[in-house]
């Protein structure tokens, strides 16, 4: 088996593993490379099928063309797809593109807080619905007990000591310090009234090998990620307000492989287009500890 | 990076441990450094940050990430660094060296192929140092580098290198650990990690990077024996998908379609008929290592926490007793008392310690044992070795045949605090019974018609219900009742009392005594009710205070799943399970009801 086989396989069993322990399961779907690679492994474990809702927290400051690419797989793919926010916060207009936060306070806010309204069926929700093809907001919106994320350990300093199986108290919150101990393929799957859990099947994948897959699989991604014509692509996808591209010529897959191989990028962080990352040593990390992906 | 990287190589998981402040972090930092394995600019932003709060330049500083970390100079878990060679790409597990992480060593140990075990040349060998040595050997870790570190402390002086290696070597030898090398280096100036700096020439071994490359990466079990364990049965019925796919991933031997395939504990046999997958080209055949799907020539009954192994090869043990080497990770003892739940591949069940064999001192290794086993208590970080007798019987295999299936973890409320490996398969009160009828699944000649068909056609599953409790109380008014009711409904059923097989097939057990003979009494009726169940019928018994242990051998005989018992009597007076109690304030005709719900809660008959 090669590296990527080998991904595969542990990727699969983990979203299997997690599919036979939680009775109220989800996945999060920000439609970037990362999280779409984890709903092809979720087609992949459950054989065409994906038998949980997919989860995608709205800050409605996402670049349009990833909401677009969003439906049109919703529909191709028959996905039961949930869509929450801060509903509060956006009418309110406490956001960094209005002026009224910084950028780390408007994470908190549109996605932190946001994530937790939308997982704990205490905020407003939305539900795709294939038969009148609309948005439907959902009448009794119950908690998810487990959620699949599709964070990876090469991303940077805090990610690297996730575990696949992370449980997070009623508060959201992550404590490093105290995790349980996780071995030989058993993971936490036990756990007390309150707590939820995240499971992150892509914990040992580099951004190289989720490229790589993507070009192995084929699997359709958004527009955004290709140079198309202008010298520039996103790396990373995020907000507009705070998501910038890099100078690259990277067209397609074949071409966006050799540069993480051997071109521009080859030393450099991925995130390094995320504004939020450098306004403080420590922001993501002071970020996930509160909830954030 | 000068270098043109090849990411076609293969890849190891490295694990680095060792006792407290003994240098791990700075070794690793080190060997990112001095092998250009940085990304850009961040050696210089830590030095540069360094500067500018007026501390030391520390290599450790590269990998200690974390906030916490930082302000505690400590590894608290397990970190993991990307990072290549000319060899091989590398995965590194800083693993914490304090005592209080000691969950976190093991998280990271597990998951690596090879071990690094740093020890100070000032220090010598430590508490962790013995103690990670003896948890290398329980995580099954051969690939054992022992770094002796810090040696521009000691003027990189041979005879402290080789003291220490004596001390060690001798010690490890005491747990069968053999490492492959013991090598000299220091992790602040550089020594012996990337390269020599040319201060210990009395030293011509390896390096830490030319140890590294030199192991062989172990190859995926697929000359042994096939284990699966179950992981779940899908039957996604949207999009018209009507393919049941049992799934799980091999973790050794290989499977094709038309192989043979048995399932345990169960020992249900039948043929591996399609290899399933999404997106990928028809598979012939599926190896160790692999996630797989695949569909079976007859659908009987398979669930998650079986074992799928091939006909004809080595078979797992079955067994509600085993003998096993274990950690304790909680802070409260581990005593008897304790339930706790054990998983072993995909199986999980109710578990507590039999018996205490042995208590390893966490601390110093020595063992206490011997007359006074009785005595003997499971602290927070001890290695032990008991028997663990577990609520129903589980597959599994011994550390000596199988790495992956004679793993397990313990789980105490709602946490995992201990693992180990299973050393024996012990037998159980029902091990003989369990193997005959292993033997009567093999040899039965199977019909034709199919469990499936004929539960669509008579629209039931086969159960048997056992309605127990004390003498006169009524069992048999309710049974008759009960089978009166399925029977108007349209059911299969039949009403037997245990009693009545005593004048009949085991009349020769009354002549010789059916008190000395009852498990054998028991055992014959199992087979009996057998018959009615695999023709797809409803069998209802009545028996005065059944007892577990008269289930244990219905639950040998027959499907677990398939048997339901009801207690009658506001007490249970025996250790029975049950699935229901009625106490004396319902009427015949209420409690039937509420034993048909029960069959159509766990799916036996179907509501109208």
């Amino acid at each position: 088996m090669n590296q990527l086989s080998e991904l595969e396989s542990i990727s699969v069993h983990i979203l299997r593993e997690a599919y036979a322990n939680f009775k109220s399961l989800g996945m999060l779907w920000s439609m970037g490379k990362d999280s779409t690679v984890l709903l092809w492994l979720a087609r992949k474990a459950f054989f065409g099928h994906v038998p949980f809702p997919l989860i995608h927290v709205d800050t409605h400051f996402k670049i349009p063309e990833m909401i677009e690419y969003r439906d049109r797989l919703v529909r191709e793919m028959k996905l039961s797809m949930v869509v929450g926010a801060n509903y509060e916060a956006l009418e309110a207009k406490r956001t960094f593109p209005d002026g009224a936060v910084d950028r780390l306070t408007c994470c908190g806010l549109l996605k932190t807080e946001a994530l937790k309204q939308t997982l704990n069926g205490k905020g407003r929700r939305m539900r795709y619905n294939h038969e009148s093809d609309r948005y439907e907001e959902e009448e009794n919106p119950q908690p998810f007990s487990g959620v699949i994320v599709g964070a990876r350990a090469d991303e940077e300093g805090s990610r690297s000591k996730e575990r696949y199986f992370s449980a997070r108290d009623n508060q959201n919150e992550w404590n490093i310090a105290d995790q349980p101990p996780e071995f030989w393929n058993q993971y936490k799957t036990d756990f007390a009234p309150g707590t939820n859990v995240r499971i992150h099947p892509l914990l040992d994948w580099t951004e190289l090998n989720i490229w790589e897959y993507i070009e192995r699989e084929q699997i359709p991604t958004v527009s955004l990620y290709y140079n198309q014509g202008d010298g520039k692509r996103y790396r990373s996808l995020g907000c507009y307000p705070c998501t910038f591209p890099v100078e690259s010529e990277a067209r397609n897959v074949a071409e966006i492989i050799a540069e993480l191989k051997v071109g521009k990028f080859a030393n450099i962080a991925e995130r390094a287009g995320r504004a939020q990352d450098k306004e403080d040593g420590g922001g993501l990390e002071s970020l996930r500890k509160e909830g954030y992906m | 990076m000068e270098k043109l990287l090849d990411f076609n190589k293969e890849q190891m998981n490295v694990v680095f441990v060792g006792h407290v402040d003994h240098g791990k972090s700075t070794v690793i930092g080190r060997l990112l450094a001095d092998t250009n394995s940085l990304p850009k600019g961040k050696l210089e932003g830590i030095r540069a940050r360094c500067a500018a709060q007026g501390v030391p330049f520390e290599y450790a500083l590269l990998i200690d990430a974390l906030k916490d970390e930082q302000a505690q100079s400590i590894t608290i878990d397990s970190a993991r660094v990307f990072f290549q060679s000319a060899q091989r790409n590398y995965i590194i597990i800083d693993a914490p060296g304090h005592i209080e992480f000691i969950k976190n060593m093991v998280t990271g140990a597990s998951h690596a192929e090879a071990a690094i075990l740093v020890i100070d040349a000032a220090e010598g060998v430590q508490e962790n140092s013995r103690r990670h040595g003896y948890m290398l050997w329980m995580l099954g870790i051969k690939k054992i580098v022992v770094l002796i570190n810090k040696m521009d402390l000691v003027g990189y002086d041979q005879s402290v290198f080789e003291r220490i290696r004596e001390e060690y070597g001798a010690y490890l030898s005491g747990i069968g650990v053999q490492p492959m090398v013991y090598i000299p280096v220091s992790g602040r100036d550089g020594a012996g990690v990337a390269a020599h700096n040319g201060e210990m020439r009395w030293y011509d071994g390896p390096t830490l990077l030319q140890a590294l490359d030199s192991f062989e990466k172990s190859r995926a079990l697929t000359d042994q024996p096939v284990r699966m364990p179950v992981q779940d049965v899908y039957k996604f019925s949207d999009m018209g998908d009507n393919r049941r796919i049992v799934a799980g991933t091999l973790s050794s031997g290989t499977l094709q379609p038309g192989d043979a395939v048995v399932f345990y504990p169960s020992a249900k046999r039948t043929v591996l008929k399609t290899l399933e997958g999404f997106n990928t080209a028809a598979q012939s055949q599926v190896s160790a290592g692999q996630a797989v799907g695949f569909t079976m020539a007859e659908q009987i009954y398979v669930r998650r926490g079986q074992i799928a192994c091939k006909v004809d090869e080595m078979p797992p043990a079955v067994s509600t007793r085993l003998r096993v080497s274990l950690f304790w990770l909680g802070r409260q003892p581990l005593t008897p008392e304790k339930t706790l739940i054990l998983k072993l591949g995909t199986a999980r069940e109710k578990a507590h310690i039999e018996t205490i064999h042995k208590v390893i001192d966490a601390s110093d290794y020595s063992a206490a044992d011997g007359n006074n086993t009785a005595n003997l208590k499971i602290e927070h970080h001890d290695v032990a070795e008991v028997t663990l007798r577990l609520a129903h019987p589980i597959a599994f295999d011994t550390s000596d045949k199988l790495p992956d299936t004679s793993r397990f973890v313990l789980v105490d409320e709602y946490e995992i605090r201990g693992g180990g490996i299973v050393l024996e398969a012990l037998s159980d009160e029902v091990s003989e019974l369990r193997d005959e009828v292993n033997l009567r699944n093999q040899k039965w000649i199977r019909s034709n018609v199919t469990m499936e068909q004929r539960y669509e056609k008579y629209n039931q599953k086969s159960a048997l219900v056992v309605i127990t409790g004390p003498k006169g109380i009524g069992r048999k008014r309710l049974a008759s009742l009960l089978e009166r009711q399925l029977f108007e409904d349209g059911k299969l059923c039949y009403y037997l009392g245990i009693g009545s097989v005593l004048y009949g097939v085991n009349a020769d057990l009354k002549r010789r005594g059916a008190i000395n003979n009852w498990r054998e009494h028991v055992r014959r009726f199992g087979e009996l009710a057998h018959l009615f169940l695999d023709a797809g019928q409803i069998l209802i018994v009545t028996a005065v205070e059944f007892t577990k242990s008269d289930l244990a051998i219905l639950q040998t005989v027959i499907d677990e799943e398939n048997i339901k018992t009801v207690w009658l009597g506001e007490l249970v007076t025996t250790d029975l399970p049950v699935d229901l109690v009625f106490d004396h304030s319902e009427s015949d005709e209420e409690m039937a009801i509420r034993i048909k719900r029960l069959l159509q809660d766990s799916g036996v008959i179907f509501r109208p």
